[in-house]
């Protein structure tokens, strides 16, 4: 797997290029053939993905496991609404808030960043300091319901959350035009497409070489020359601010964002769709986390208990089953039938046939 | 009079908070400083502990039996859950942490299909008592007596038992230990047993104080997460003085600005004390590790 992920990025061979592009070239095709409601589910499904994403760059690729995705994925989706609910529909205004959205989240991860790399903190700390405050920050926008909790116009209503926030518009003499429907899901595909490609190019340069050696041998990489805080603090900062976007597009998608999507369960998912994708493929990150996001949603009609009963049980089998991530364990498996197969001193016709997982 | 009332007030509320941190954290702090395992599911066991609390002790079982079997329950559930999953996963950290969360998430969403939003809870004894112009809880004042009851109990279990003895000796340098003889695994297993079974009996101590919810245990986590990182990997050396100083700032803080401010008066204490002390409070204290 991992030289799959780190192939020298010369020679491209077709048949790893075309499955690369398949699934995007499929996420393409699809709203042709669903109607309105589930190309709306399958946006909804998208917008998580970046926040995988960044856990995935963080983890897979840093060696830093976050716990606190969901802090970012509010900051951004509160500032959204605080900007949008203040400046009106406007195009300007939507735009602006998806951008100072973006800004906030990656502004408090450089601060938190600094903190926890600068301050030395290692390991499963990492989890815990961002986890609390995670729980901080929920129980912080729980209790501001109050009306003295209002940045201008926009009330942030504590546990009910904010709502009433405009989509994003596109200027157009007389009325903007609001993107939404199938407009809004090619809006998150080709920012998607944008966040796989930009990681995947962050990955094969120096810097995330030098992140990979970090993550191998972090004492080898500190006597190379290389700086361990700064490399750890950028990809932290990359990561936050993925989660960033996913949730300035999660408020627009939804028009509204409680506290309770930072809170305990919440912040959970993100660990879980990445430790069941497997935390070192992108691509696989992405369409995993689409699958899980839709599995759960389907199951959430009969009762968001048992969708969230099933994500703990796939998880817990995956770290105990297949700790690479349920698709690659699965590959590796196979291989291994394959190999032995291949291997049988006179292999009687037809058994070769494992070797081609 | 009035001033005499202020004082005790405070010292009160501290005690209160000292009392919170120390019974939040310290099934963590035992389970974190003997297997370095991180438990997020610690928020579960203390859940268990209060419900089986309340719904032994409604069944007419006296309280204190009822927070015994609480504790005891919970305890259980850590031995079966340290067999079934924590065993396999000792030298792969992030995956314990991980595998921790998904049974919290497992438990938590059951006990919501099972039992409900929530139980009707049990009142809390022994009423209050007025002291100038303020009335106290007696059960809640009478908290950071148990809460330094239990530390005196654990202290005694570390240092004079054979148990003990063979703990530390495993926490030290497991590999030597079992060089030595020890039965690491077991002591593994007993090590997880204590902690979900303290965690149990903060929630049996809690349980007749707060309504009992499935999703209960949240409230003590991030209290918990605090006096772990503050007070480091040492239990009773880290741990005490942690819940102190924290104590401290939060009843400060939380006189003076409100219930909020204290929490995040915690979190900023804790990032300040993890950049100038890696290690925690337990380093500056410990001559036991």
């Amino acid at each position: 797997m991992d030289r799959l992920s780190f192939a020298p990025a010369g020679r491209p061979n077709a048949r790893r290029i075309l499955l690369l592009a398949a699934p995007w070239v499929l996420a393409f095709l699809l709203p042709l053939a669903a109607d309105d409601v589930t190309t709306g589910n399958l946006a909804y499904c998208l917008v998580w993905a970046f926040t995988a994403l960044g856990l995935a760059l963080m983890w897979g690729h840093g060696g830093i496991l976050s716990f606190g995705q969901t802090a970012f994925f509010g900051i951004s989706g509160y500032t959204y609404g605080i900007v949008t609910l203040n400046y009106g529909e406007a195009w300007t205004s939507s735009w602006g808030g998806l951008l100072v959205g973006l800004a906030a989240s990656i502004v408090v991860a450089f601060l938190l960043g600094y903190m926890i790399f600068y301050g030395k903190i290692r390991g499963v700390f990492i989890g815990i300091l961002t986890l609390s405050v995670t729980l901080v920050l929920e129980t912080f926008m729980a209790q501001t319901a109050g009306p003295q909790w209002a940045v201008g116009e926009a009330r942030l209503n504590g546990f009910n959350g904010m709502s009433g926030m405009p989509p994003l518009a596109v200027p157009w003499p007389g009325d903007p035009i609001f993107i939404e429907g199938n407009a809004f899901y090619y809006l998150v595909l080709a920012m998607l497409a944008i966040a796989y490609v930009l990681s995947r190019r962050m990955l094969h340069s120096p810097f995330g070489l030098s992140l990979a050696a970090i993550r191998e041998n972090p004492q080898r990489a500190e006597m190379l020359g290389i700086d361990i805080r700064k490399h750890q603090m950028l990809v932290f900062v990359a990561g936050c601010g993925l989660a960033g976007l996913s949730g300035a597009l999660y408020t627009i998608w939804g028009s509204y964002i409680t506290p309770s999507s930072m809170g305990l369960t919440a912040a959970a998912m993100p660990v879980i769709w990445v430790a069941t994708a497997g935390r070192k493929s992108l691509g696989g990150v992405i369409v995993g986390t689409a699958i899980l996001v839709w599995l759960s949603q389907s199951l959430a009609i009969y009762g968001s208990q048992y969708a969230l009963i099933l994500m703990g049980a796939i998880l817990l089998f995956v770290v105990l089953a297949a700790p690479e991530g349920l698709l690659p364990g699965v590959l590796k498996h196979a291989r291994r039938l394959g190999a032995l197969a291949g291997r049988k001193p006179a292999p009687a016709p037809g058994t070769g046939q494992g070797r081609q997982s | 009079m009035t001033a005499l009332a202020t004082i005790y007030s405070l010292i009160y509320q501290f005690g209160d908070n000292f009392a919170y941190l120390v019974l939040a954290a310290l099934g963590l702090a035992i389970i974190f400083g003997m297997m370095g395992v991180i438990n997020l599911a610690h928020g579960e066991f203390i859940m268990c502990g209060a419900y089986v609390t309340i719904v032994t002790a409604k069944q007419g079982l006296p309280l204190p039996l009822a927070m015994l079997l609480g504790a005891l329950a919970a305890a259980l559930a850590g031995i079966v859950i340290e067999r079934l999953v924590i065993r396999h996963l000792y030298d792969r950290l992030f995956d314990s942490v991980v595998a921790t969360w998904a049974i919290s998430l497992i438990v938590q969403q059951s006990m919501l299909l099972l039992a409900g939003p929530s139980i009707e809870g049990i009142s809390t004894p022994f009423g209050s008592f007025v002291f100038g112009e303020y009335s106290f809880s007696v059960y809640r004042a009478i908290l950071p007596v148990v809460a330094i009851g239990i530390l005196a109990a654990l202290y005694w279990l570390f240092f004079r038992t054979n148990y003990g003895i063979c703990a530390r000796a495993t926490m030290q340098n497991a590999r030597m230990a079992q060089c030595l003889g020890l039965r690491t695994d077991r002591l593994y297993s007993l090590t997880f047993a204590l902690g979900a079974g303290l965690a149990g009996l903060t929630g049996a101590l809690y349980a007749p104080t707060m309504t009992a919810v499935p999703t209960m245990g949240t409230n003590f986590i991030v209290q918990a997460f605090v006096s772990v990182v503050v007070g480091g990997a040492n239990v009773i050396a880290g741990t005490t003085p942690a819940a102190g100083i924290l104590a401290i700032i939060q009843t400060a803080l939380t006189a003076s600005y409100g219930q909020l401010f204290g929490q995040i008066g915690l979190l900023l204490t804790v990032i300040i004390v993890i950049r100038l002390m890696p290690q925690g409070l337990g380093h500056l204290f410990g001559r036991s590790r």
